[in-house]
């Protein structure tokens, strides 16, 4: 049911998901002020804009002898790498791209953050930047197996790696009803890979920022922006795996896909401001001694469904 | 025509990108370098129509040059690889046997007389893929996967400094671990 849009949806994509992300950081912005107690509340929701507007005028920072190179790359792989990834998630019946092999696509975009957050924290030449990149491979080394394991689960119920044949296989009976723990498995390792609370040791105050340490002005914004488009790419993408893409009651397929992206980003946002940070050292324990062995029981699961289905 | 323009700029890409590897002062460009020669490379393949090989050469070689990084810079001689330094030595010696792989593959493929084209690309190679692999090949890549998998679980073992009476004492009655890092499961 899913076909490849005509080419200026290139142009579209970008637009919906910066909307997207947009309103996630809005909404990030409101459950701040309420938290804090500042009022009122409506004013946070300009929050993300104005300080967009701040960052675009404030000066960007150098460091001494920098791989400059490297560094801007970095920080700059990490909103492609989200925009890439996206072109294979349908908004309803459309998709940039129905690639043949469209889930092996999301995750190899998705692991160019790797890289990209690598290189953000070396090319600064700067002591706490190097240790939030270390610190972000340390933590993929964790998330990335069980994720893997969650991905390949959706595309065995359907038998196909094309994200459209998993919106199809969904018509009846969504996976997330039979796929329960690779769908808390992706959520997990969708907070992971965008750097999130609780997953946040990157880019955390105990190490002056980790990664943004040196970022200012607009090699911030870029590196701030791609981080928001990251989760919400990540979001998104759970809506063809788990949740039926397009197909819902009443409401046209785009405006289900919308829905339930929004759904999903929503509660990541809110999570994030719920949990307490994980170090990444306990967290690669709980990772491989835990969610992957509860993930490779859930692929055994689906196949068996499959198999006597 | 697309394709084949394509296909060479990807092709000229690798190569420059190979050769700049030997180019630069400093182990994470040349790191960086090298992933930009394999990403081209997996370029090639999705212009060979090969779309899962294509996409699954820049997942893995992503996730390995990163990785890679990490401990080319570790075992640098200079501290953590920071300070610029030189990515050649036995410049005489690796220069003949550069020169001469290159040479040999390439006679080879001049040389070489290939069969004609039999068949027809099969309409998903994603498939075809898989049942070459996983149909009449399954107990090789059983075998296989288990022999890797106690290579990766030896050699861990071997490589850890502490086993389980440094964690649960010389009688194993100690009730928690004793572990350098604190929390994690069951702890």
């Amino acid at each position: 049911m899913v076909e490849t849009a005509p080419l200026w949806s290139v142009l579209v994509l970008p637009v919906v998901l910066a909307a997207l992300a947009l309103g996630a950081a809005s909404l990030d912005a409101v459950l701040a002020a309420r938290t804090a107690g500042r009022a009122p509340v409506r004013a946070a929701m300009a929050e993300p804009l104005r300080e967009v507007a701040r960052l675009l005028v404030q000066q960007r920072r150098t460091t001494l002898a920098p791989d400059a190179v490297l560094w801007r790359l970095g920080g700059a792989s990490v909103l492609v790498a989200a925009v890439l990834a996206a072109m294979v998630i349908p908004l309803g019946r459309h998709a940039v791209s129905d690639l043949a092999v469209g889930v092996v696509w999301f995750n190899a975009m998705e692991v160019i953050v790797w890289a990209a957050l690598w290189l953000a924290g070396w090319g600064a030449n700067s002591a706490y930047p190097l240790i939030g990149g270390y610190r972000f491979l340390a933590q993929a080394l964790a998330y990335e197996l069980p994720h893997m394991i969650a991905l390949i689960t959706a595309a065995l119920g359907a038998g196909s790696l094309r994200v459209g044949q998993l919106v199809a296989a969904q018509a009846d009976l969504w996976f997330v009803v039979w796929m329960p723990a690779a769908f808390a498995v992706y959520l997990v390792s969708a907070l992971a890979m965008s750097f999130w609370e609780p997953f946040d040791q990157p880019v955390q105050e105990d190490v002056a920022g980790g990664v943004t340490a040196e970022l200012a002005g607009a090699d911030r914004l870029v590196f701030v922006a791609g981080r928001y488009l990251l989760l919400t790419t990540a979001a998104a993408f759970a809506v063809p795996l788990f949740l039926g893409g397009g197909h819902g009651p009443l409401l046209p397929p785009w405006l289900w896909s919308l829905v339930k992206t929004a759904a999903v980003l929503g509660v990541l946002v809110w999570s994030r401001r719920r949990l307490p940070t994980i170090r990444m050292d306990r967290f690669e324990e709980v990772a491989w001694v835990v969610l992957l062995p509860l993930a490779l029981v859930q692929l055994l699961a689906a196949a068996l469904v499959v198999l006597v289905r | 025509m697309l394709a084949t323009v394509v296909s060479w700029v990807l092709g000229a890409a690798a190569v420059a990108a190979g050769a700049g590897v030997f180019r630069v002062d400093s182990m994470a460009r040349a790191t960086f370098l090298l992933l930009g020669s394999f990403l081209a490379v997996g370029g090639e393949l999705l212009v060979l129509g090969l779309d899962y090989l294509g996409v699954l050469v820049v997942l893995m070689m992503t996730m390995e040059m990163v990785i890679m990084a990490v401990f080319m810079i570790m075992y640098m001689m200079n501290p953590a690889g920071l300070t610029p330094m030189s990515m050649v030595h036995n410049r005489r010696g690796s220069l003949v046997i550069a020169v001469g792989t290159f040479a040999a593959l390439a006679a080879g493929i001049l040389v070489a007389p290939w069969p004609p084209a039999a068949g027809r690309p099969p309409p998903d190679p994603t498939v075809a893929l898989g049942e070459a692999l996983m149909g009449s090949k399954m107990l090789v890549m059983i075998v296989l996967g288990v022999a890797l998998f106690a290579t990766m679980v030896a050699t861990v073992v071997l490589a850890t400094h502490r086993g389980r009476y440094d964690r649960y004492g010389d009688r194993l009655d100690r009730p928690r671990p004793d572990d350098p890092v604190p929390g994690g499961v069951w702890r």
